[in-house]
This record gives C-alpha cells, structure tokens and sequence, in this order.
C-alpha cells in the first residue's frame, strides 16, 4: 500500500502531464524516497494508480540505473569507474573501499549501513577520481578522504 | 580574448543571481528579440551565426529551428527541451555552465522558445547533477517572479513555462529521441527517425531538442549579431567552444576558448603539459564516442570540419589524455564496457556486439586474449558503423575501438603474446 503522503506527491506529478502514465518515472522516484527501493508490491501499487500494467512499470523501473528494484543500504556508495577516474585511479580506491566494508560492487554490508555500486561519468573529470554518497558530490578523492567521509555516514 | 558564455563564471564561488545577470546586461536579449524582434528575425540570426550544435553532434541550431512548423494554432502545443543529460565520459563542461550562470541558460531557453513559438520548455537534467539541481530552480523561480517567465513576458504577450525534469539514470537519454521518451515517462529507447523531432517530438508535437552549451549562446547572439559571433572563431566555424582536458596532465580543467586552436595549444598551455613522469600517448578529442588523435595530430585545429578531416570528431571539445603509464587496451576496455553496461537493448549490433567486444577486451587485457579476437573485434567495430544500428550509439562505441586498434595494435599484439598486460 502506497502511503497518503506518496499517493499524495505522485497525483502532483500527474496534474502536470497530458496523462498519467507520463508520471511513472516521478512515481518510482517518489517511492524510492520515501522506501529506499521499489518493491514488487510498490509496482502493483504505481500501476494501479497510474492505470497502466504491472509489465510496463517494471519495464520502466529496471531500465533505469537510479531506481532499486532490490533493498539497498542506509547509504549508497557510488564510485564513477569511468576512463577519467580509471587513469586516475578509481581502481585502486575500489581495493580499499571493498577491503575496508567487506563488499564487492553490487552489495551492501551486513549491518546495513553501506552499498556499494558503480557509476558511469559523473561530469568531474579533471577533479578525478570522483564519487557520490547518496545525494552529496565528492572529488579529488585519496584514501585518507574516503576514511574520513566513510566515518560521516552512519 | 573574448569569453562570452563564462566571463563572469568564477569557479569555487556562488553562482550568479538575478541581479548579478542583470547587472552584466542579462535578460537584455531576451528584450531585444520580444520587442523587436519577429519569431523568424530571431531563427534567421541564429541560422546565419551558423551555430553548429555544441551537444556533440555538431548539427545547425538555425537550421533545426527552421523545421518547426509555424502555422499558428494548428501547430500547438510546441515544446523546446534543453538537454543537460551530460553522461558522455570524460565530459564535463555543462556542469560548469549550469552550475555558474543558470539565467545565461533560462534567457537563451526563452528567446529560443519565442523563435518557435513554443509554450513549454523542458530542462532535462541529469540526476547526478544535484548542485545544478538547486541552483537551476533557484533561477526559474527568480525569473517566474521578475516576469521572464510565465504569462505576457515583458508585456509581449508570449508564454512561457520552464519545467525541469531530473533523470534516473542512463546514457542513452541523452540520445534526442531517447531523451523524448524518457520525458513522456517511457523506457528511453531511440525512435526511428522521420518523423524527426520538430515534426512529431514530445508528445507528439513539434519540438526541439537543444544542449546547455547551444542554448547559453542564443542571447549573445541576439545581442551582438551573427557576424559577431562568427569573429570569435580562428576558423570559419564561429564561436568559441568549452574545451576540457582530464588525465595525467598538469592543470586538467575546462576553458572557453575560440573554435580552431590546436591540440597543442590547449595540451601545452592550458592544461600545462603532461604531469612530469608521463609522456603523451593519445587522446580521445570529444569524450569517449571520438576516435583517438595521437602525436602527428597535435597541430589539428580543434573545430568541427578540421577534427572530422583528421580522422576523428569534434564531439563535446572534452578531451581525454592517453599517457604511457596507462594500458591503451585497459583504456578501450573501459570505454567499451561503458558503451555495453549503457546500451538500450533495441538493437541487435548494440546489445549484442557491444557486450561481444567488451568479453574479447577484457580476455585480452588479462592475458588470455586469442590473435583471432583482433579481426573480430574489427569486425564488430565496421558493424557498428552507421546505417546499421537504430541510433548513434553503437557507431559511437565504434570509433575509440576502430582508432584504437588502429593507432596501438602492437600494444593489443603484445598482451596476447605475452599472455598478460604488459602495464601491471
């Protein structure tokens, strides 16, 4: 069950498109907000309001790179793997940061606390190598920087 | 030298607000073209700027305006959409302008918006971009409120209302028709073209589909002229061009300078030579869908025709340096990984000779690459090339892959014969 206040936010997204099935990406967005991830029932529930399938939300949802069909973290770790960041060294910050977490690309640590995934380009390249933690932007990263923006996010 | 696009861009500091845009002559174009201006003086100044698109392509503004049916009435609603989907690796020069001057960008979105008659505009902005996010409504709601935007605009009777829609990731979306789909809620495959955008676009209705860097230059052409405009170039291309340089160079960063300077000049002055310990192997000249330059090319001129006439695209003018301490297969590896994880899946070259490629590469760079692998990754590359795939983005894979193999086959020859590579 989508909750009033999501329901409320996607009928937002609908009145400003010609028919509702244009807001399916908002509609995602909002419950991965609100969820952290999307859920097969949050598909069912986005397809119900939107009037169209099941099928063709979740086409949507899993073309997509920013939407979560799987649980992820209270942190989302993304480390660019682009050709900049790869002359400059992502892979060896990726050794470390897997080493010190315990993860590889694509899981998330035990206690929940961090996932770990790659990203394409994030448009920094002559401050490579870069990375986001879940919405915030960080560059010019060295080992000793990631020790200490790991420790901020709890 | 004249700077046009970022002269007041002072990076590191705050961007600038309505009333400092305002102060340095901004929203004057904007009042020049609803005053004095019909919707067809304001296309026919575009189009003899001859401003070639700054998105990668290349294609002229002028003229892709031009296409947008006119007829009043029947041809409502019409839609303009500035695509800020940057996405292509090793480019990084939109982010610069929307993070340093938003109103540069929303004055030149309107003036555009007026030259077709188009009642909304869309900013499709990439998702990683949350600072641009921010500092873009910032400046729509400025402009909302000091009557840029919205009903009656400077008491014209023009309309205009700016939305921004933020993505959910992919490259693809920066494709035109991808992007389109993605905006109407859809998975973002390419549609076939014709029927091309400015006939049956988002929605189905006219559209034009314009990058950041495009509709930044609108109001300084409509300010200062076409032939202005044409001056600022050191060949007959005109303007000048965001360029950028990321890899082991000295000083990598992002520099507004005139069409037509050399690879050397902008490797040598602006990024201030190769980082000591690296010697210059090649480049990809435009982000990662270019072919590579190498040593002989460095006195090309970077604009569009000169770039092509060597071998290579112009792109986004965002170059990524290849140096000696860097695999050239590892750096193809990654190129073609990127193009493999990104592709839509719609067509058959694409989904299935990108990922193909990437298998071979990745055997190749890790020691149990065979010879055969190289005819077959030639293969793929020709099959690539366009007129075989839906859209652009497999021919793009094709060009890193093709000059690669091209310019650092012995290297390729080395790993399989060596059993390993040769940089670890």
């Amino acid at each position: 069950m989508l909750t009033e206040e999501e329901i409320k936010e996607i009928r937002n997204e609908i009145n400003q498109y010609p028919y509702p099935a244009v807001a399916c990406i908002d509609a995602l967005k909002i419950v991965q907000q609100h969820r952290g991830w999307v859920s097969d029932e949050s598909i069912k529930d986005i397809a119900l309001l939107l009037n169209v399938s099941n099928e063709e939300i979740d086409g949507v949802a899993t073309f997509y790179s920013r939407i979560y069909r799987k649980p992820v973290g209270r942190n989302v770790i993304l480390l660019c793997d682009s050709v900049s960041c790869m002359i400059m060294g992502y892979e060896s910050l990726y050794g470390y940061i897997s080493g010190k977490l315990g993860i590889s690309f694509g899981e998330t640590t035990s206690d929940g606390r961090f996932t770990l995934l790659p990203i394409s380009c994030l448009g920094d390249c002559d401050n490579a190598p870069a990375m986001m933690i879940n919405n915030d932007h960080f560059n010019r990263l060295t080992i000793e920087k990631i020790d200490e923006l790991l420790a901020i996010y709890k | 030298m004249e700077r046009p696009l970022t002269q007041y861009i002072k990076p590191g500091s705050l961007a600038f607000n309505l009333d400092d845009y305002k102060k340095t002559g901004g929203y004057e174009g904007l009042r020049k073209a609803l005053k004095n201006m019909t919707p067809g003086e304001v296309t026919g100044n575009v189009k003899a700027s001859n401003l070639l698109g700054r998105g990668g392509a290349g294609f002229p503004t002028g003229v892709k305006w031009s296409l947008i049916p006119m007829d009043g009435d029947k041809s409502k609603p019409k839609y303009l959409v500035c695509n800020a989907d940057e996405m292509e690796p090793g480019t990084f020069k939109d982010r610069y302008l929307l993070e340093g001057n938003p109103h540069q960008l929303i004055e030149g979105m309107i003036i555009a918006a007026y030259a077709i008659q188009a009642e909304k505009a869309y900013i499709f902005l990439r998702w990683a971009y949350k600072k641009a996010d921010a500092i873009l409504r910032k400046a729509i709601d400025e402009a909302y409120k000091a009557g840029y935007l919205g009903k009656n605009i400077l008491g014209s009777g023009f309309d205009l209302d700016l939305y921004i829609h933020s993505s959910a990731g992919r490259y693809i979306c920066g494709e035109e028709t991808a992007l389109l789909n993605s905006l109407e809620g859809k998975r973002a495959v390419p549609r076939t073209k014709p029927p091309f955008p400015a006939i049956s676009g988002l929605f189905g209705r006219p559209t034009v589909v314009n990058n950041v860097e495009t509709l930044s230059w609108i109001s300084h052409i409509v300010e200062n002229g076409a032939d202005w405009f044409k001056g600022l170039s050191l060949t007959g291309t005109g303007g000048t061009k965001l360029f950028g340089i990321s890899g082991k160079v000295k000083n990598p960063g992002t520099w507004e300078l005139p069409l037509g300077i050399t690879v050397r000049e902008l490797l040598e002055e602006h990024a201030g030579g190769m980082a000591s310990g690296h010697k210059f192997r090649g480049a990809l000249p435009g982000g990662a869908s270019t072919d590579f330059l190498i040593e002989e090319h460095l006195d090309v001129k970077m604009d569009f025709s000169t770039v092509a006439a060597a071998g290579s695209r112009l792109g986004t003018g965002t170059m990524i340096i290849l140096d000696d301490k860097t695999c050239p297969v590892a750096f193809v590896h990654n190129v073609e990984k990127f193009f493999a994880l990104e592709s839509c899946g719609w067509c058959t070259p694409c989904r299935e000779g990108l990922p193909w490629v990437e298998k071979m590469l990745s055997s190749i760079e890790a020691g149990t690459g065979k010879m055969e692998y190289l005819n077959l990754l030639s293969f793929n590359a020709k099959y690539f090339g366009p007129g075989n795939t839906f859209c652009a983005h497999a021919p793009g894979a094709a060009e890193p892959l093709q000059s690669g193999l091209k310019y650092f086959y012995d290297d390729f020859v080395r790993h399989i014969a060596e059993k390993k590579c040769p940089w670890r």
